[in-house]
Formats: C-alpha cells, structure tokens, sequence
C-alpha cells in the first residue's frame, strides 16, 4: 500500500515532468536548441497564477488560462527578441542566449516578487480515500496525471492530423525544404513556442499546487529533470518525452522514499547515463548516423 | 631579435603575447598590492579570478579546442576543492612550509579530477552532440549530491572518511581522536580551513595551465584534437584514434579543473558543494563562449572581466543580476547576429574614419 | 586530348580478378572476397570479389546509387561489413576500426570534401603524418628534444608532399579557403602522409574542368610511379577512368556486373544496358 502511494505520487510527478518535456521536445524538435529558459517560463506561470489567485481573488480556471495566456505571449517575445536573430548561429551561441535569457527571467522575479518564497495555495484541495483510507492520493495528483494524459493526446493529434503540426514535423525535418515547400518557418517557429510556454505555464500551476512553495528559481531543477526526460525518451519525440518524463517522476519519488533522498536527484541521473549508454538516442529517439 | 620575432608563427606571437600579458598583469597588480593601492574587497578578488581563469582555459580545451560541448565542470572543481582541502588539511604536520604544502595538494587535486574525468570520459566521450553535454550534466549533478554527503576528519591516526548517504551519520561517527580535526562536515562542506591559496600560487597556476594547454595545441596531438572536431570521419580515416584524443582533452581539462578547484577551496575557511552547482559550471561556460571558442587569451580575459562585473554591479545591487543577464544576451546577440552585425559594420567603420 | 598512356598486359590471379602483368610475381594488395553489407532489409552490396595488384590503377565505376562509396566505407571500416573478408597485404582486416585500417595501409578521399577546414593546408597535411612522426603527449607538452625533432621532419615532409601539386606556397593558407579543386589535391596529399599501400580516390574529378581532368590523370600516374602503390578510384568520368584505369569493376545494384580492361568493359553489353538501359524489343 505505501509501494502504491509513492508510485502514484512518482506518477504525478512525472506528470509535471512530461509537460514541461513536451515543450521542450517540441522546441528542441523544431529549433535544435536547449531552451535552458523554458523553466523559467514555468516559474512565470507559477507566479502569474499565484497572483490572479491570491491578489485578485479570481477563480483558479480563469488564473489558469491567464498564466497561460501570458505565458504564450512571453515565449513568443523570448523567442522573437532573443532567438530568432540567432537562426544561423552555432547551437552554443544560442545556449548561451537562452541561459541570458534565463537568468534574466529569474532576477526580474527576483526583483518584483522578493527572495521569501511564496506559498501557493493549490487548485483543488482534499485526498482520495481508497481501501478504508490506507491509501490516500490527493485531488491535486489524479488532476495533474488526467492533465497530462490529456495534454500529450491532444497534442499528439495536433501534430498527426492538423496542416500546422504537418508543417511543424516538416520544419523539424528540414527547415530548407519546409521553406520551398511554402511553409512560413518563421511563423511556424512561433507557433512551437506559443504551445510549449502554454504548457510550461500548466506545469506550473501543477507543480505548485503539488509543492507549495513559489520563489524565482522553483522553474530551474524542474527544468532541468524534464529536459533529462526528454533526453531520457528520445528528444524530438513527443510519446518520449511521456513516457521518459513518467518514467523519471517514478524513479524519483521511489528512489527518495527507499534509497535515500540526498542521493534521489543522482539516482534519477544515473539512470539517464546508463539508459543513453545502451541507447544513445535515448528510449524511443531514432539514431541517424552521419552520412559519408 | 626584431626579426626573430617577426619570422615567427602568428599563433606562437600570440601565445608570447598572452603569456606576457599574464606576467604584466601579475607584476602589476602584486605592485599595486604592496602599494596599499587595492581594496581589501579587490585582494580577495585576486585568487578566485585566478581559478576561474584556470578553469575557462580547462574548459576551453574541451568545448573550444576537442568542440564537445560539457555543461559538468563545476564538477571537477569541486572533485579537486574537496580533495585539495582534505590533503593540505592532513598534510598540516607533515609539510610545514604553506606553499608546497599548496602545491602538493594542487596536485593532489589535479590526480583525483583527472581519474574522475578519465571514469566519467569513458562513457561520456561515446555519445555526441546535445547528448553528451545532458550527460556531463548529470555527472555534474551526481558528483555534487555525493560530495554533500561526504563527512571527513583527520587525527593522528590518519583520515577517517564516511559516506553518509542517507542523513543518519554525524561527525560523532567518525570515531576521531581528541587531537582529530573535522575537515569536511557533510553538507555544511569544508570547515575551519587554513587559507592558504595565495595570489602567488594563482599567477602560478595560471601559467602552468597556459604552458600545458598552449604547447598541447600547438603539438601532434593537439593537431589531432582539432582534427577529430573539425571531421571526425576524416581524423579516422587518417590514422587517429578519436577516442583517445577526446579522453586525452577531457582528463587535461578536469585534471586542470581539479587544481582550480584545491586554489578555491583552499582560499575559503569553509566552502558547501552546492557552490559548484550547474549554474557554476555555465557561469565558466559562458566565459568561454564570450571568450572566443578555441581562444585563450579571449577566456582569460572574459574570465576576469565578467568576475569583476557583477562586483562592480554591487552599486545597483539589486539590478545587478539583470544587468549581468541583459550584458550576456546583448553580446550574445550582437556578436552573432547576422542582422546585428551589419549594422554594427555600417556604424564602425564610419567610427575608424573619424578616428583616422 | 589527353596524354596517351600505356597499359600493361592483364593477367588473371586465382581469386576472382585479373591484376597488371608487372604485379603478378607478388600476392595482390587487397583482395576481397564476398564482402557485403544490408542496410535494414537493403542489400546495399553483396558479393563484392576484387583483386587489385600491388601498382594497379583500379577504377569502380557504375551508375549513381550502385554503392561505390559504400564499398569504400567498407574498405575503411566506416560501415563494418555484414558478410565476407578483407584481406590488406595478406592480412585479414576483421574486427579492425577505421584508424587501424588506415595504420595498416589503406587511406582514402571522400566524395563530398573532408578536409579539416579550420586548420592551415599544412596541418592538414601534418595530421595525416600524424602516425608517421610520432612524440609522447609529455614530450609535446614539455618541448623536449623528439618534439623539435619530429616536428622539424614533419614540417620538411609535408612542403615536400605538398609540392607534389606545386601547393608549397599555400602552406600557411586556411584549408577552408582554398579552391575547390585545390581542396581535392589537398586531401589526396593528406591521405598520401599516412604513406598507405593502397589509396581510395572517391571521384577525384568531380567538378574540374577537362584541363584539370586531364592534370589529374598525370598526376594520379605519377603519384603511383612515386610512392609505388595501388590506386582504386571511383569516377564518373570515363574518359579518365578508360585512359588510367588497368583493371575496371562495374557495380550496379550493389553487384559486379562486369570486370576486365577498358576495352572489355566498353565493349560490354551488361554495362551499357546498366548505363543506358535496356534496348526495347522491337
């Protein structure tokens, strides 16, 4: 019974982790960077949130919508301003960029909401009680696992089925032929980011309702995990970043009540080293050798 | 003699230059320093830029020089702190004299980091690209957590060292004489640490690291180095073993890292391993992209430019970070934007008219 | 038109081939027996049989897709073959990497330009002597005395392979930088550093005009009557192939549709209908 609440609790966790993959695997898909800022993006969420909530008293679907509204239109202008001119660059200029970037998101926080952290008050409140209250797994939970769920269908058929996830996947293949072929890149770029800081701004309402406490650098840990998750799945891979990011939370969560929390973050790595080894493309990446 | 030099190469006429610049430097500052003409602030500025600038030159060689691209440094930095401070705190009694008690432990450090980096190279160096670099992440990350758990002391009857990886152990475990000395206290870190780094033994570091990566460049296997990142097909095809001379790069550099991290470790009278954490090993990163890739000289300077800058910042205090951040993405941008760069070239020109 | 030049007698050696005359009295410089690769359910090649004689000119040749580079990957190791042998020299090239296949003998070119374009043209060339003038990593780091020795050596030899195409002077010039074809003869002087018995020319013409061509064609002979050393080449120019070549191989669907001399191979009807394809019946 307690094997079951913690697997659940590494279930939601890798729920969290699995969205904020899936933003990352679509933009390093498409864009062929790390967006080391993308955490940061969640961290906005957190607080755009926390906000509508606690200051004006608005209802959590509206600050919700609201942190992803203003989540999307921060992504779109990072990567305007800050990524866009960058196109033809090496991978590690634009690295860097995003790491300015990242730090930039972080001490404008740092400045506008303080250094003492925030206690966010969570969207849903209360536990399921199951088999006469041995188990119990919080509303918070089952909300992130279905959110999650519904995220990676949705935009699995996003990218299978409509004209600009087809021109999304043809981007990511080839940006020259996607050009020739009357696809705008640019735009389709954009659009990429909309979707993946929409997402971050989800997670981070989740994960600050998971663990309540909000402060400017909540987004960066978990962003890093979720980036190893995505790697972890097959970066560019949108079940990948699923299923390494469900894979990772479980591994975490068991790995911290069994093992020993000190060590729960190396545990969590560990396994990605070793999984790249036998795999280097990771769990479900395609490995394209170079041609000769 | 003017001829001599004009007939040499115009890297070696760099190379002669940067060491050169390095010795100026150091002559200058140690005379202002005996002057009385630096704040106290600024000393003690003085040793952690010069293991900084060892480590932009030690990652240089990786990211710059072999083009893999490691985001673990800190790592090895820490690796060798931790290590460096153990052996120069146990070596007390054994070698009187600070100095080559320093040097002993900077070697100490350099041994450890170098294995660490070797172990870690040899998966590590398998995989390419974005991946490789998740991996040195990971590393990175792991070699923090373990060296949080590490409680060690010293006594009279040598090193007592425990692990303790799930929080229940103290420094009551250690079982030490009365004479021990704790050395490091879990995740508290270092403890009680004679500081003996000296800007002395930085200018030195400093230097050897210049010679060792400078004349490894400029040698058949730097060559090699070069060859494997610019085509690695290519470098095979000739006879290179490119594994070898990746892992060749990768231990220099963590071997260096090491020796940074005992001058750093041994500046401070206690130090956390959380102070070498991801955003350490960027904040070198980012030394080294802003420095030029491959170049030197570019890294040292960049390394104590961008030490200062946030030092220099502490009047706006609060702002600062952001102006760090909005500094970092505005050269990122304009040293690398196409769009950016044209106007840049319609401006300056102009300007060296005027100028002339 | 080009310079006219001789053509030995061809005689048949036990495994597969015919090798020039000259080279009959020693055992063959590769020899190739079954090799062949699948790439998923692909056959790629399959029963790949050559022989090459100790100072042959050898041309692949056969129409674009046929898998002449990929024969070459397996040569070189780049793709480890799924079936057959590789003999080099005698020895059999099993379980070898591409840096030991080079160190054992066989050095090549590649179609689209591998060059190290960041380094000078004479770098270029002192990473193919990479093995030839060798020093410890210490004796590097150190300068000691084998460091200023072999460097020394290592700089007179590469101006003196570099002059094999009158490229002296480019020495100091960024490999980046140069002409295309000039990129070309620089990695034919690389690949000749690691002094191989037997060179991989992968269509060492492409993109020269004929005058160049027609260079080319002297320089590849004389590159052989120097170092003394096997030359396979794949071309798609047939007036170079059917001037220097002595033996010919046709690859077409990964098989060898036809083998012999220049005059053989034109005259026969599997390779024009591999080039041309099939006459329709009337």
């Amino acid at each position: 019974m307690e094997f079951l609440s913690y697997l659940i609790s590494g279930i939601s966790l890798g729920s969290v982790y699995a969205i904020i993959a899936l933003g990352y695997t679509m933009v390093y898909g498409i864009a062929k960077m790390l967006n080391f800022a993308h955490g940061d993006v969640i961290m906005v969420g957190g607080y755009i949130s926390f906000c509508a909530m606690s200051y004006l008293d608005l209802p959590w679907p509206i600050a919700v919508l609201l942190a992803m509204l203003v989540c999307t239109v921060l992504g779109v202008v990072i990567e305007g301003l800050a990524y866009k001119p960058l196109r033809q660059a090496t991978s590690l200029a634009v690295l860097i960029t995003a790491i300015g970037v990242s730090y930039f998101l972080q001490n404008a926080a740092l400045l506008i909401f303080g250094a003492t952290p925030k206690v966010y008050t969570p969207i849903i409140s209360g536990t399921l009680k199951l088999f006469g209250g041995q188990l119990s797994i919080s509303y918070v939970s089952l909300v992130t696992i279905a959110a999650c769920i519904v995220i990676m269908i949705a935009l699995t058929l996003f990218t299978d089925k409509t004209k600009m996830g087809k021109a999304m996947r043809a981007c990511s293949e080839d940006k020259g032929a996607a050009q020739l072929m009357g696809i705008n890149v640019n735009g389709t770029i954009s659009l990429t980011f909309a979707i993946g800081s929409a997402l971050a701004a989800v997670a981070g309402v989740l994960l600050c309702s998971s663990y309540p406490t909000l402060m400017n650098t909540t987004g960066s840990m978990p962003g890093i995990k979720a980036f190893t998750a995505a790697v972890f799945g097959g970066i560019g891979s949108i079940p990948g970043a699923f299923l390494g990011g469900i894979l990772l939370g479980i591994i975490e969560s068991l790995a911290k009540a069994y093992i020993s929390t000190q060590l729960a973050n190396s545990i969590v790595f560990g396994v990605l080293i070793v999984i790249l080894l036998v795999r280097p493309a990771g769990l479900l990446g395609k490995y394209v050798p170079e041609k000769v | 003699m003017l001829n001599k030099i004009k007939n040499l190469k115009s890297t070696t006429k760099v190379d002669f230059a940067t060491y050169f610049g390095v010795i100026v430097a150091f002559i200058v500052i140690t005379i202002l320093m005996n002057q009385g003409m630096l704040k106290r602030a600024h000393v003690g500025m003085l040793v952690p830029i010069c293991s900084y600038i060892t480590m932009a030159v030690a990652l240089n060689l990786v990211v710059g020089i072999s083009g893999e691209l490691s985001l673990g440094h800190a790592g090895f930095m820490s690796i060798g702190a931790f290590t460096g401070v153990i052996a120069a705190m146990s070596l007390t009694s054994a070698i009187p004299s600070e100095p080559i008690r320093l040097a002993v432990a900077m070697v100490v450090a350099a041994v450890c980091s170098g294995a660490a980096g070797a172990v870690i190279g040899i998966p590590v160096l398998r995989l390419r690209g974005d991946y490789l670099a998740i991996v040195t992440l990971a590393f990175g990350e792991i070699i923090k957590e373990l060296m949080n758990c590490l409680i060690v002391g010293h006594d009279s009857e040598g090193l007592h060292i425990i692990f303790n990886y799930n929080g229940s152990k103290s420094v009551e475990d250690l079982h030490m004489l009365t004479d021990g000395a704790v050395i490091v206290k879990g995740a508290q870190g270092t403890v009680n640490v004679d500081t003996i780094s000296t800007f002395a033994a930085g200018f030195v570091l400093v230097m050897v690291t210049l010679v060792i990566v400078l004349n490894l460049v400029r040698s058949r296997s730097g060559r090699a180095i070069l060859a494997c990142r610019d085509n690695r097909i290519a470098a095979e095809s000739v006879g290179i073993n490119v594994t070898s001379y990746k892992m060749m790069a990768f231990v220099t550099s963590a071997a260096l890292a090491g020796a940074a991290g005992a001058l750093y470790g041994l500046n401070f009278s206690s130090m956390q391993a959380t102070k070498f954490d991801f955003n350490q090993s960027i904040l070198v990163l980012v030394f080294v992209v802003l420095g030029g890739l491959g170049n030197i000289w570019g890294s040292i300077i960049a390394a104590t430019v961008l030490y200062i800058l946030p030092e220099a910042l502490r009047e706006v205090a609060d702002l600062r970070m952001l102006v760090y951040a909005i500094v970092l993405i505005v050269v990122m941008l304009a040293t690398n934007s196409p769009a950016v760069k044209n106007v840049l070239s319609k401006i300056l020109p102009k300007r060296r008219k005027e100028m002339d | 038109m080009a310079k006219k030049f001789d053509k030995p007698k061809m005689v048949p050696v036990p495994s597969h081939s015919i090798i020039p005359e000259r080279d009959a009295s020693k055992s063959p410089i590769l020899e190739c027996s079954h090799l062949g690769i699948d790439f998923g359910g692909l056959r790629a090649v399959d029963d790949f049989n050559i022989a090459i004689g100790r100072t042959e000119i050898a041309g692949l040749i056969g129409p674009n897709g046929a898998g002449k580079t990929t024969v070459f990957n397996l040569l070189t190791k780049v793709y480890q073959p799924t079936r057959g042998t590789i003999l080099l020299d005698g020895m059999d090239t099993a379980g070898k990497n591409s840096a030991q296949i080079n160190r054992m003998g066989i050095a090549r070119t590649f179609q689209n330009i591998r060059l190290f374009s960041d380094m000078s043209v004479e770098d270029n060339v002192k990473v193919g002597l990479h093995n030839a003038n060798a020093y410890s990593m210490a004796s590097g780091i150190l300068r000691l005395p084998n460091y200023w020795i072999q460097e020394k050596a290592a700089h007179e030899r590469a101006l003196e392979l570099l002059s094999i195409f009158d490229m002296q002077d480019m020495a100091n010039m960024k490999a980046g930088s140069l002409p295309y074809g000039a990129q070309r003869r620089l990695e034919i002087v690389r690949a000749l550093a690691t002094n191989p018995k037997l060179l991989l020319l992968d269509e060492p013409a492409a993109g020269m005009n004929p005058s160049e061509t027609a260079e080319l064609m002297e320089n590849i002979v004389r590159i052989r009557d120097m170092f003394q050393i096997a030359i396979l080449l794949i071309e798609h120019d047939m007036s170079l192939v059917m001037s220097i070549c002595e033996g010919i191989c046709v690859l077409d669907f990964g098989q060898i549709i036809a083998k012999g001399t220049a005059e053989e191979i034109q005259a026969n009807p599997a390779v024009i209908e591999a080039y041309l394809g099939k006459k329709k019946e009337a």
